[in-house]
């Protein structure tokens, strides 16, 4: 499945059904076995004898959760997963499992005092139209609960540059998809496609429990901020720079010897990375390592500019670095490679 | 199974999370006692009664999860004079303290007030400014030999606070939060003896909530539910505060939506409630409810999680306020949820299309 | 003790790359045990065989310390970094740190207007290299440094850095040396990790599933001009923890500490910690539940690499856990 279906699809945390069909879909189509647990976690599985490798890209993505209709019809929301209040004014949506159009207003510059305009506004400041007059025509098509996400069209900006939304972490999905059309012989292979980890980790956690693994691998999107106004040492990542390799984040400290590893194979394959510049962050490493008796992770991810906002950028030639890193990485850990 | 007089007694009892078992934790066992099969204690003082089902094994198993523990205040020293300096445990907002009736839970208890200096004495910048906690500290009148005497550090210290019978079916007072939780799972207990009931059902009155809701994770992990609710308390509307932000007191439970809550065990609270009649609010959860269910839901590999909430007034205060009929709905729809609940309905827990 | 304090003190092991502590500490435990293990985390276990009838029980102290690990190498060779666990700038600013291949560098601040705007980001190693290239050979992003401070003794007091937990290293090595007979078997753990979230200690007491654990580690004291209010003082003895951050210690087995310390003639006092969290705190929430404890060292200027201790609080702490171990716990 291409990234241009993955991050057209609606997955907001918690509300990942549309992300999980199509991806149970291709698992069924490519002839995959596959559970799903009570979280609503997908997790594939290839491969019957050797290490148990956790590899895990998650399905949902930050979006808008609608809390109260006003009497106007109006939509009250607030925000699924860390998104700047910022970002929001003056964006598209679709509300709830039918799409409904909506648009984030904000009240006209004309109508602003002048330090209105240098304020931030904050989220519980901000409402979706939909169009509706009333309360009671709102209710025929929204409900309280129902989730929003950004409506963004994939685009390619340039050759190998792409925008859309939801990159983080359908890229780790599609990563993820790639590995499993591989044959794996000496790795048992739990491909996890997991929910909620926007909201705190929660699928991730909970399957790699169930799964007890040897070793543990996260596939992202992760941070890069090589744009105007960064200096160079806060930047994180660069796009078109490689498959980015954390050093550490909020919920872990990747194993060295898998980091050294991945960036050995880097270095004899002519397979461009960098690392991860940055210790800020977190991703479902930090709850993999930390599942029973604990195993060895790392993360293995593909920069996208603007993370978190409607309009995510990333280059395919870093997506085509990450796949390569880790089918060779995986390759390495059949070859005998262990932490 | 009479709610007023068990919360008259519940709230008046003492409980800070990680101390239920000087006090709270009895009374809890003692109501449970008769409504359930047996009742058992573990290592972090969470008080389980079990009450078999009677459907073929493997039985469901359902957790309910009301927390007994309230904050409070514990001593941290014992200053030249006799005046005990503390810190809070759990979320205390230190502006209902100054002035505040408190016992301290000594070698005997000791009822004591938390001092300020008085306005004559206070200059008008001074008054602008909330108290710090850390300035704070509680006068037992005692001498400082015998405060030393009877209390040591890390005693532990409750808001003193006889409850308020208002007007209608309100009723006001400390440790609501969730002690009202409590009294839903005492309610429904003692309202599934009118069902036949496949599953097995394990009440928990939970402790150490409002520390980080490490009672409910250490006992999930022992009971390994296949459902978990939550039974806690959520904001009722109050002036100043928007009204989509909070639900209204004496219209019935609220059910948490959001990744928090399995949509099936939601959609299933929704039904029972409309089966029997009870009125429900939403309450919108966009992640993390801060609730037991939060700590159940990734407990071992997963657990489908439903939150059941009593709109409450003054969060965190002594006086916080609630409907008693909320509390009895509640209770009820649960009961009818539960025995809704067979082999088959936890089988498609796990499918998700 | 002494020599040992300033050993342990003295070797390189920020979270993560505990590799050379752990070989220290190798050495000083290896005849007193039975097993040796290093698990997934690199998590030091060391199990000692008790004479049957007794518990499962954990000593754990932290190994790692605090420290920094390299972000960036600017193109004139200067290093940027993160923090690994609590490090304070302005703590920070004029220190000396090394790696664990031996490269030192010194800490270096940008031009600041306002010594308010000081933050870690403003802060960068200069380890004498001229050029990224040169700076590369000797170090790469995400290699990891600590402070450089050697221990200095000021008779009944010592100062180093990574006191936290080194000392509590001490104290368990100390209790597996003196410790003749025990009916229970023990599992020293010298846990990784818990600089950055009790990580190590939490999957250490997953597989091990003890019935008792109990951390020793430092604690804060009130006791210089002006400070925090808190009842614990250098040199008033062991502090039995009642509650800090990451737990409530099990009132049973905080009880039992305190009448093993009155029985003993131990000097101890009793812990509140506002802020801070300790190993019990993730060892109390394992599988569904374990009695956890804390027996704490008082430390002064705790997270700067002068952290001072006192002999006879680090000599009530071992005499306490030699005691527990020796008692049926039976709390």
């Amino acid at each position: 499945m291409d990234l241009r279906t993955l991050t057209s699809l609606s997955g907001v945390s918690g509300n990942e059904y549309e992300v999980r069909s199509a991806i149970i879909k291709e698992l069924e189509s490519m002839g995959i076995s596959y559970e799903c647990d009570v979280l609503g976690n997908v997790i594939a599985r290839k491969g019957n004898q050797g290490p148990k490798v956790l590899v895990d890209a998650h399905m949902d993505e930050v979006g808008l959760i609608i809390t109260y209709i006003e009497k106007d019809g109006f939509l009250r929301f607030r925000p699924v997963g860390g998104i700047d209040p910022r970002v929001l004014v003056s964006k598209r949506v679709l509300v709830g499992k039918e799409k409904i159009p909506g648009v984030i207003g904000a009240k006209a510059i004309h109508l602003q005092e002048r330090d209105e305009r240098t304020r931030v506004i904050p989220t519980d400041r901000l409402f979706i139209d939909i169009g509706a007059e009333s309360r009671e025509q709102a209710e025929k098509k929204v409900q309280p609960g129902d989730y929003v996400v950004f409506d963004t069209e994939y685009e390619e900006l340039s050759p190998g540059i792409v925008k859309a939304k939801a990159l983080d972490d359908r890229v780790g999905c599609a990563l993820l998809l790639e590995i499993l059309k591989q044959d794996w012989q000496n790795i048992q292979l739990y491909a996890v496609f997991a929910v909620q980890e926007e909201v705190g980790l929660r699928g991730a956690r909970v399957a790699a429990f169930a799964v007890e693994p040897d070793m543990g691998i996260a596939l992202e999107g992760t941070v890069c901020a090589d744009i105007p106004g960064t200096d160079k040492e806060f930047q994180a990542t660069r796009l078109g720079k490689g498959a980015a390799l954390s050093i550490m984040d909020r919920g872990s400290i990747p194993d060295r010897a898998m980091l050294n590893q991945l960036v050995k194979i880097a270095e004899d394959e002519g397979i461009p990375y960098q690392f991860r510049e940055a210790t800020s962050g977190g991703n479902d490493a930090g709850v993999i390592q930390q599942a029973k008796a604990g195993c060895p992770v790392a993360s293995v991810s593909v920069p996208c500019r603007y993370i978190h906002t409607p309009c995510s950028v990333m280059s395919m030639s870093d997506f085509e670095a990450a796949r390569k890193l880790i089918i060779k990485f995986l390759e390495s850990v059949e070859g005998g490679f262990r932490p | 199974m009479d709610v007023r007089e068990f919360l008259k007694t519940a709230s008046l009892a003492h409980g800070v999370s990680g101390f239920e078992f000087m006090d709270i934790a009895s009374v809890a066992r003692d109501a449970m006692e008769g409504l359930v099969d047996e009742v058992q204690v573990d290592v972090l003082g969470n008080v389980i009664g079990v009450k078999y089902g009677q459907g073929p094994q493997p039985r469901p198993k359902i957790m309910l999860a009301g927390h007994m523990d309230e904050i409070g205040l514990i001593v941290t020293k014992i200053e030249e004079g006799g005046f005990l300096k503390f810190a809070p445990v759990g979320g205390v907002d230190q502006r209902v303290l100054p002035a505040h009736e408190v016992i301290v839970y000594g070698k005997r208890p000791l009822t004591g007030v938390i001092g300020v200096k008085p306005p004559h004495l206070t200059s008008p910048e001074e008054a602008r400014k909330a108290h710090k906690m850390e300035d704070l500290f509680i006068d037992t009148g005692l001498p400082e030999e015998e405060v030393r005497n009877l209390v040591r550090v890390g005693d532990v210290v409750t808001f003193k606070r006889q409850v308020s019978e208002l007007m209608g079916d309100r009723f006001s007072g400390k440790a609501l939060d969730d002690r009202a939780g409590v009294a839903v799972i005492l309610v429904c207990l003692d309202e599934l003896r009118k069902y036949k009931v496949d599953a097995d059902v394990y009440a928990v009155a939970t402790t150490q909530e409002e520390i980080g809701l490490r009672g409910a994770l250490v006992s999930s992990y022992g009971i390994e539910p296949d459902i978990g609710i939550a039974i806690d308390v959520c904001h009722g509307e109050t002036p100043g505060v928007p009204e989509w932000r909070t639900a209204s007191v004496g219209k019935g439970p609220a059910l948490a939506q959001g990744g928090n809550i399995h949509p099936k065990v939601f959609a299933a609270l929704e039904k029972a409630a409309k089966e029997i009649g009870v009125k429900v609010q939403n309450e919108i959860a966009p992640a993390a409810t801060g609730t037991d269910a939060w700590a159940i839901q990734v407990t071992r590999a997963g657990v489908a999680t439903g939150l059941v909430s009593i709109p409450l007034r003054y969060m965190h205060t002594s006086v916080e306020t609630l409907a008693i009929s909320d509390v009895e709905d509640a209770g009820r729809l649960l009961a009818r949820f539960i025995a809704s609940v067979d082999a088959g309905f936890v089988k498609e827990l796990k499918t998700w299309i | 003790m002494k020599d040992l304090i300033k050993r342990l003190t003295e070797t390189f092991g920020p979270s993560g790359s505990e590799g050379p502590i752990r070989e220290v500490i190798r050495k000083e435990v290896e005849p007193y045990v039975d097993e040796i293990r290093v698990d997934a985390l690199g998590n030091f276990i060391c199990f000692k065989k008790g004479s049957g009838g007794g518990k499962k029980v954990i000593l754990d102290a932290h190994m790692d310390e605090i420290g920094a690990i390299v972000t960036h190498i600017d193109e004139n060779g200067f290093l940027r970094f993160a923090n690994i666990g609590g490090v304070s700038p302005v703590i920070s600013l004029g220190q000396r740190v090394y790696f664990e291949n031996g490269t030192f560098g010194v800490i270096g601040c940008e031009k600041l207007d306002d010594i308010k705007d000081l933050k870690l980001e403003k802060l960068y190693i200069d380890i004498g290299a001229a050029s990224r290239e040169e700076a590369s050979k000797k170090v790469k992003v995400g290699d990891m440094a600590a402070f450089f401070q050697p221990a200095i003794d000021l008779g009944n007091r010592m100062v180093a850095k990574a006191m936290d937990d080194r000392i509590g290293c001490v104290v368990v090595i100390e209790v597996l040396k003196r410790l003749k007979q025990t009916a229970h078997d023990i599992y020293a753990v010298f846990a990784s990790q818990e600089e950055v979230g009790l990580r190590g200690a939490r999957v250490a007491a997953y597989g091990i599933n003890p019935d008792v654990g109990i951390a020793f580690d430092v604690t804060g004291t009130g006791d210089t001009p002006k400070s925090h209010t808190m009842d614990v003082s250098l040199g008033k003895g062991a502090a039995i923890k009642v509650k800090d951050s990451s737990l409530i210690c099990h009132p049973g087995l905080r009880d039992y500490l305190v009448k093993l310390a009155e029985e003993n003639g131990i000097p101890y006092q009793m812990e509140v910690l506002e802020r801070g969290g300790t190993d019990s705190g993730a060892i109390q929430l394992t599988r569904a539940g374990i009695p956890a404890g804390v027996i704490s060292i008082p430390s002064r200027y705790i997270h700067s690499p002068c952290e001072m201790v006192d002999l006879g609080d680090v000599e009530a702490c071992v005499k306490l856990c030699v005691a527990a171990c020796e008692s049926p716990l039976d709390f």
